[in-house]
């Protein structure tokens, strides 16, 4: 359904008067996600999860330019589409409440959204209704500001904005940190149900158990590139090609809790050759020649010359 | 030791209590681990031990002492979006000297380039701002650290080199650290070796030394 390969997003800058910079601050990303598919997408911050979500709702800045190819149901994804398509057949889950208005009551806008969608607005409210009542929202949350809900509920509200679409392609961004377990769970099991329905969605997220808990597969982004796409179950059975995937895996702390030490290469100085060579242990001066391809290994796609070790 | 005896706060006279009757301490070198559901009062009460509120009931010591209302405050608080607790105005050079300047080691063990102290905090990626945030308070000075949610926005692998640093530093100095948190995992690794004070809805629900 979605189809995502090469993608480089470059910005220009100003840097002295009249002296402008490239910044390329995600190169060589690739995602294919299906319909009916939960797709986590993980990295740290400033790996370019964030502007891979930007660029398929088509609110990147204008001095951002694209290279590479976004297919949306077979055909290209280009600003104007884009424009066409979102909160439409692609929609997003917003990370906060601080996405909605302020000063407007939440059934008022889970609302419009559905008028947005060509509804009348009888049918709209109805359909509101219905969805506030399928999370379990009591029916005066409606009368509700943003600012009165409890983060669980607020949750519920905000994922009501994107099932009230017909929307294929369903984007959660960071829908989990600070959350209670409880919580999270019920977060998770959302997206599920939404995936079950037939639509495909994209959980931008960092926190990798629950990532675990409800994707089919897992793509890890790092420095503005894939560097590996696994199934879900690779991570627990120890079927990890990446050394950063195993790294990050790791770290967690009911693992080893052991860092890798350094930092993720700044935009600005992107080294030649693998983005994670600085902080690798298999590093050769192979990993210096050039950016490695991505590559099919062990049912999975991996983007380092060593992975079969 | 710091400790808050029988904390009662609320935001105003005809609000409800956000804090009701907790009573709870941290002994240097201790780290605890606070977890419970949203809305108990989680944050509220870091805010009250490390000074930043006051209790409408209730009292906060320091080695049976009042917290100084002046100076730089023994008990330092950490926040989980750091954007909020530094000076946007300021570049990073600045902000780590605000309180007392870091050691050298803490800024390389946290990786603490100095391509970044000529930055502003937009320059900085949240994991990198994160970082400068907690250098900013290992300083002989801190005695009590509060970590709300600390590592919450953060990777995996940010989140295991910060606590890294920050459980070295809490041993070597002797400083008693709470750790508010949800994730269970995390609590249960950060709190080995010391003794654990798992405390669910303030009732200590285990004690064991590990």
């Amino acid at each position: 359904m979605l189809s995502i390969s090469n993608l480089g997003i470059t910005f220009t800058q100003y840097d002295q008067g009249l002296r402008r910079k490239q910044l390329t601050v995600i190169t060589d990303l690739d995602l294919t996600i299906q319909a009916g598919e939960v797709v986590a997408v993980m990295g740290a911050s400033g790996s370019g999860k964030s502007l891979l979500a930007h660029a398929l709702l088509g609110i990147l800045p204008d001095n951002a330019q694209l290279s590479g190819t976004m297919e949306f149901q077979g055909e290209p994804l280009t600003p104007k589409r884009c424009e066409a398509l979102r909160g439409k057949a692609i929609a997003l889950i917003p990370q906060s409440v601080g996405y909605l208005d302020p000063l407007m009551t939440v059934g008022r806008q889970v609302q419009r959204v559905g008028q947005l969608n060509g509804l009348s607005s009888g049918a709209a409210r109805t359909l509101a209704n219905r969805t506030f009542a399928r999370y379990d929202l009591p029916p005066t949350t409606r009368q509700r500001y943003p600012f009165q809900l409890s983060g669980g509920m607020a949750r519920r509200v905000l994922v009501s904005t994107a099932v009230l679409t017909q929307a294929q392609l369903v984007i959660a961004d960071e829908p989990t940190p600070g959350l209670h377990p409880d919580v999270v769970t019920e977060t998770l099991n959302h997206l599920r149900e939404l995936a079950r329905e037939g639509r495909g969605v994209m959980l931008i997220t960092h926190d990798i158990e629950a990532a675990l808990q409800v994707a089919d597969r897992v793509a890890v982004f790092y420095a503005g590139t894939t560097v590996e796409i696994a199934a879900a179950e690779d991570f627990a059975r120890g079927n990890l090609r990446h050394p950063y995937t195993q790294a990050l895996w790791r770290s967690l702390p009911q693992n080893d809790f052991v860092p890798v030490p350094g930092n993720q290469p700044s935009p600005e100085n992107l080294p030649v050759g693998c983005l994670y060579r600085d902080r690798c242990a298999w590093v050769t001066s192979e990993c210096e020649q050039a950016r490695p391809e991505l590559r099919f290994v062990r049912q999975g796609w991996v983007r380092c010359i060593h992975a079969e070790r | 030791m710091l400790k808050g005896e029988g904390l009662w706060f609320r935001y105003g006279a005809r609000l409800p209590w956000v804090v009701r009757d907790r009573t709870l301490s941290v002994l240097p070198g201790e780290v605890v681990g606070l977890m419970a559901p949203s809305g108990y009062g989680k944050t509220t009460l870091g805010k009250l031990l490390a000074g930043y509120l006051m209790p409408t009931r209730g009292r906060v010591t320091l080695n049976k002492q009042l917290l100084p209302s002046r100076g730089y405050c023994p008990v330092q608080l950490v926040f989980q979006n750091p954007e909020l607790s530094v000076n946007p105005r300021w570049r990073i050079a600045r902000i780590l000297r605000e309180g007392h300047p870091p050691q050298r080691h803490y800024l390389d063990a946290l990786g603490i380039y100095p391509g970044l102290m000529t930055r502003y905090p937009h320059e900085l990626s949240g994991g990198e701002l994160q970082r400068v945030a907690i250098a900013r308070v290992l300083n002989r000075n801190t005695r009590y650290l509060i970590a709300d949610e600390m590592t919450a926005m953060l990777d995996a692998n940010t989140q295991a080199l910060i606590w890294k640093v920050v459980l070295e530093f809490a041993c070597q100095h002797h400083v008693g650290v709470m750790a508010i948190s949800h994730d269970r995992p995390l609590l249960t690794r950060i709190c080995q070796g010391h003794t654990i004070k798992l405390l669910i809805d303030s009732i200590p629900a285990s004690l064991a030394k590990a």
